[in-house]
């Protein structure tokens, strides 16, 4: 075959193909406005949910930033009136940049004043005092006239640097003339409260999943599993007054302890929100090991709990670790049991019937009563973004790593 | 006979055992439960549900916060659900199961689920108070503040971010009972792609949408985190407005337990809101619960 005689047969083909496109309308998609419209804008919205991950992340994360701002010295700023107050908030907060952005009449950034400034109106009394007294000493020193508001989005750099340096340590004392941001009470304190409610709900969770799906009958699984579910609609702050009025009682009573709020008390709380999830997805683990597994180890002459506990239980080991994962994530993120019902004393002690305070808590505790732009207010943001991290990876090792994991079980690849 | 006697007591604890576990986690949602119901019956009546609180919160009604509530979650469904349901629609409809983006919006979807509900408390302030809120007040009032404070349309939007997994996921369940023959049938007939999903797909679904928006409901009325610092408020002698603060029950009670002056003497009224608050979640999940099963049911058949 020569190629003249290939391209003719192409374009012979071609022909065919343009005439019967032009007779036979029906094979062919015609260009409809609606529905391109309409497959764009779900695509759109779809795609919104990746974005607003990214936005949390970036936005809580950028209210935290101006506590990184150690090396650069004070961004200060005189300002008549709430119009410019607010222009300037937004400004230097986005000023991630080397550029240092000085409004009104100082920013003399040679002589290092170290400025407590306020954002907005104060709320908190004893903050706003404080505030008053280094706003006026900062004042003082400058030309500016006395009724304006002084405000930045960071505090001084000397405060940041100091609060960063106080971190590492345990001491959480933020509203004081000398605050310091020691986290390590409250990690310490939102771990042993991970563990206290791990411990309650894992086990019971998890053995009454194994009932459900193994040894219950028909009929006892459709009583028991949606009534478990049910417990994952109550609201945390159901659970929590709960605690706080009869469990809290009603435990010391039992173990004769001291203090009536501790971590025991928070983590059998929290326990109990916890217990839907892990049984949940336990349940969803078990239930997908496939049935041949089950009548193969029962053919061998193994009994039913055998089968149960040494055959479905080790093939569903990575979902029930996903359960567990998840588990921790949604204690750890719990903020009004932990607000009701653990005490909140950021105490270093590791035992389970002192007060703690956790992380979640003490955002919900104090957020409210900050000064916006605050070094404490970005220190709140700062933990906000640990436990976005935290969640976010202990969802994705739960995702990816082992869901794979599981699927290669059960497949037997 | 091969098993003993012996194996078969073995056998038949360790059953009792997890059975034993599962009776428990029944036990203690009975007990609060009825717990609850006890120490707010006698304080559930019609003047109760409709009046205002009086004399510091310790006597009178939750009117205000009833009615918080439900503006509440009627903004955040106005604002939830069209686009829960949208998202949806791309993941079963347009995107391919195994594609990329799918998967990524389902990491996205499941990521949304699981961030702790105070998190959107802290982007609720930073994002729609601190940046929409100051933005939209510099450009239109000049710089007063209006939007760039505490409110509940900022509260309500918040919510939605929080329901919007829930909502997607029993949507995108709904749509999936919905059989291929019928879609099918329907661009076999010469309709459009959108003109499948429109007229044929979702009123098919109509179900799932239903129980999707109650589940998220449900959820809205009892989160109190995410609206800690984004709008509520202790006590308003008036109506709120979208501009305005707001009273809800959950963040009712979080306040009289533990931020008010006389936690006892207003203990009734605690524990009316909280049997109030559990009556309505409980109400609200019961029915979707029978609206999953019969979606169930009908996917079965």
């Amino acid at each position: 075959m020569t190629k003249k005689e290939k391209t003719g047969k192409k374009k012979k083909l071609s022909g065919l193909e343009k005439w019967q496109s032009e007779r036979i309308d029906i094979t062919q998609k015609r260009f409809r406005v609606g529905d391109y419209l309409a497959e764009k804008v779900i695509k759109g919205v779809a795609y919104l949910s990746i974005a607003i991950v990214f936005l949390i992340f970036v936005f809580v994360f950028r209210e935290s930033l101006p506590i990184f701002n150690t090396s650069k010295p004070a961004t200060e700023t005189a300002v008549v009136g709430k119009q410019d107050s607010q222009e300037t908030y937004g400004a230097v907060t986005d000023n991630t940049s080397t550029t240092q952005e000085s409004y009104g009449s100082v920013a003399d950034s040679s002589s290092k004043t170290n400025v407590q400034e306020t954002y907005g109106e104060v709320t908190d009394q004893t903050a706003s005092q404080e505030q008053n007294i280094l706003a006026g000493d900062s004042a003082s020193s400058k030309n500016s006239s006395s009724d304006t508001y002084t405000v930045s989005a960071g505090s001084g750099s000397d405060d940041n640097r100091t609060a960063l340096k106080s971190m590492a340590t345990k001491e959480w004392v933020p509203v004081s003339a000398n605050p310091r941001y020691g986290l390590l009470a409250l990690i310490l304190g939102t771990i042993k409260i991970t563990f206290i409610s791990l411990l309650f709900a894992a086990p019971l969770s998890i053995l009454a999943a194994i009932y459900v799906s193994v040894f219950a009958n028909k009929r006892m699984k459709e009583i028991i599993k949606p009534t478990i579910e049910l417990l994952a609609g109550f609201p945390s702050v159901v659970i929590g007054f709960f605690a706080l009025m009869v469990l809290a009682t009603f435990l010391q009573s039992v173990f004769h302890y001291e203090t009536r709020l501790n971590s025991f008390v928070g983590g059998i709380a929290m326990g109990i929100a916890a217990i839907p999830i892990i049984f949940t997805i336990t349940e969803d683990a078990l239930t997908a090991v496939p049935k041949s597994f089950y009548e193969a180890s029962l053919a061998l002459g193994a009994s039913k709990w055998q089968t149960a506990f040494f055959v479905i239980l080790p093939a569903a080991t990575p979902g029930i670790f996903a359960a567990i994962l998840l588990g921790i994530g949604r204690v750890f993120g719990e903020t009004m049991i932990a607000l009701m019902a653990t005490g909140n004393a950021a105490q270093m002690d590791l035992n389970p019937f002192a007060s703690v305070r956790t992380l979640a808590a003490t955002i919900g505790a104090e957020m409210a009563e900050v000064v916006f732009g605050d070094t404490h207010y970005n220190v709140l943001f700062l933990i906000g973004s640990l436990l976005f991290i935290f969640t976010f990876v202990i969802n994705a090792v739960a995702e990816f790593y082992v869901k794979g994991k599981l699927m290669k079980r059960i497949q037997g690849k | 006979m091969i098993n003993s006697f012996r194996k078969n007591f073995k056998g038949v604890a360790i059953e009792g055992i997890t059975l034993f576990s599962a009776l428990l986690i029944i036990t203690i949602i009975i007990v609060m439960i009825t717990v609850i119901f006890i120490g707010g019956k006698s304080q559930l009546s019609w003047e109760f549900l409709t009046s205002f609180p009086t004399e510091g919160m310790t006597k009178g009604g939750i009117f205000p916060a009833i009615y918080g509530t439900a503006l509440l979650v009627i903004i955040m469904s106005i604002a939830a659900v069209p686009f829960g349901t949208i998202t949806a629609i791309y993941l079963t409809e347009y995107a391919k199961e195994s594609s990329f983006i799918a998967k990524t919006i389902r990491f996205a979807v499941r990521t949304l689920a699981v961030i702790p509900s105070i998190i959107y408390g802290l982007f609720g302030l930073g994002f729609f108070i601190k940046f929409v809120g100051t933005h939209v007040d510099s450009a239109l009032y000049g710089g007063t503040l209006h939007w760039g404070q505490p409110n509940l349309l900022w509260a309500s939007l918040t919510m939605a971010l929080l329901t919007l997994p829930v909502v997607i996921v029993s949507v995108e369940e709904a749509l999936k009972t919905v059989p291929q023959e019928l879609r099918a049938a329907s661009l076999a007939l010469g309709a459009t792609k959108w003109q499948t999903i429109r007229k044929v797909v979702l009123p098919e679904s109509v179900s799932g949408i239903m129980t999707g928006t109650i589940l998220a409901v449900s959820r809205g009325a009892g989160e109190v985190a995410p609206i800690l610092f984004t709008g509520a408020a202790y006590y308003l002698a008036t109506l709120p407005g979208l501009g305005d603060q707001f009273m809800v029950l959950g963040y009712h009670i979080y306040v009289l337990t533990t931020q008010s002056a006389n936690v006892d003497q207003s203990l009734p009224i605690q524990f009316g809101t909280t049997c109030v608050l559990l009556m309505l979640t409980f109400v609200l999940n019961m029915s979707a619960v029978i609206l999953r099963y019969r979606i169930r049911k009908k996917k079965n058949n």
